[in-house]
């Protein structure tokens, strides 16, 4: 399932935007880390619950940003990773905990830096 | 992680203090709350985590206000009440109350949702809010909350948390142990780490203590590693610490 917040995000805006792909397996977390992330005027963010979507939207356009969610196994994360380095190297691969706000930020503006 | 030294016997080698008043701060009208870790709008790279500590709110939240239902995952959330009654109700069915001296524990694995109110119409609710990272990920979300006799503090250090389900207080998915003591002045106790490589998180709920020749007051924090065992000393009547062992690498 592809979940993105396109309300008031203009894909020709993504292009100046920090371009955020979050995969994870429970379906109301991942809209609401959607919409956490869109919420912000600079950062733009698409979620998967699969990781066969995950690899397609990643092969079509440049990410920034991976956020990794929960209910990934220790396997399906390495061939994530494996994949996500190997065709962006510049990405950042982060680990996402908690699953709201409260580390949603610090997690992107740390991969920022 | 800064490494400062000071020349005293039986002082701390290796600490870090974090000072109540350089805690991030965010008041929300019906929320106010101190970060000492960086956390929502706080951002700050100097005070990310103390090993698998991540997050340690001091909240206090207005009368039948709170915290609407929102998601966690892969973390264990410990909740304190220091003063007030905060209903808590998740996903999983749990509609509970937490009062002082209870001890609430989440551990939020492949995901929940919670909301956490004010239950009471007449004064604040108080609350620590501890956020540690698991030793394992996607776990199946558990929800537990044990009842304390705050006799057994007096004077003595009351482990309220550990990583194993028989022992005394609440238990989570990290080799962390926690303990709270209420002491008369001039009283010392000696804490012993229970895992070599842990550090040791102190945090002042009341009150002053000296740990190993540092001062520190109400809401101060100090972190401390690379040591096996450490003494605590208050230096008021009454005065409250809570100690929070947790391993130093993720």
């Amino acid at each position: 399932m592809f979940v993105e917040d396109f309300a008031e995000v203009m894909y020709t805006n993504t292009m100046k935007k920090v371009n955020i792909l979050y995969i994870g397996r429970h379906l109301e977390i991942l809209q609401t880390v959607i919409r956490l992330i869109n919420k912000q005027d600079n950062w733009y963010a698409q979620g998967v619950l699969k990781d066969d979507e995950a690899k397609a939207i990643f092969a079509e356009s440049n990410f920034d940003i991976v956020l990794l969610g929960c209910g990934i196994l220790e396997q399906e994360e390495e061939s994530l990773r494996s994949f996500f380095e190997k065709q962006q190297p510049h990405c950042r691969i982060v680990q996402h905990y908690g699953g709201g706000s409260g580390l949603l930020t610090s997690e992107i503006l740390l991969a920022l830096e | 992680m800064e490494n400062t030294t000071i020349p005293q016997e039986n002082a701390l080698t290796h600490y870090e203090l974090h000072k109540a008043n350089t805690r991030g701060h965010a008041n929300h009208g019906w929320l106010e709350s101190y970060h000492t870790f960086s956390f929502a709008n706080y951002h700050n790279k100097d005070r990310m985590n103390f090993g698998v500590l991540r997050v340690l709110n001091d909240d206090r939240v207005n009368q039948g206000m709170g915290f609407g239902k929102h998601p966690h995952d892969n973390m264990e959330i410990i909740s304190i009440p220091l003063e007030g009654d905060l209903e808590h109700q998740d996903s999983m069915g749990n509609t509970t109350v937490i009062k002082e001296g209870d001890i609430q524990v989440m551990s939020a694995g492949t995901g929940i949702f919670h909301s956490e109110y004010n239950k009471n119409k007449d004064q604040l609710v108080k609350f620590l809010q501890i956020w540690i990272y698991p030793n394992k990920k996607n776990v199946t979300p558990r929800y537990d909350q044990v009842t304390l006799d705050l006799s057994d503090r007096h004077n003595k250090l009351q482990q309220i948390l550990s990583p194993n389900p028989e022992d005394a207080g609440v238990w989570i998915h990290q080799d962390a142990w926690f303990h709270i003591g209420k002491f008369d002045n001039m009283h010392t106790a000696n804490y012993q780490l229970n895992k070599s490589g842990n550090g040791v998180y102190a945090f002042i709920l009341k009150g002053d203590f000296t740990i190993g020749g540092v001062s520190l007051n109400e809401r101060d924090g100090l972190g401390i590693w690379d040591t096996n065992s450490f003494e605590i000393t208050s230096n008021s009547d009454g005065a409250e610490i809570l100690l929070m062992e947790v391993p130093m690498q993720l």
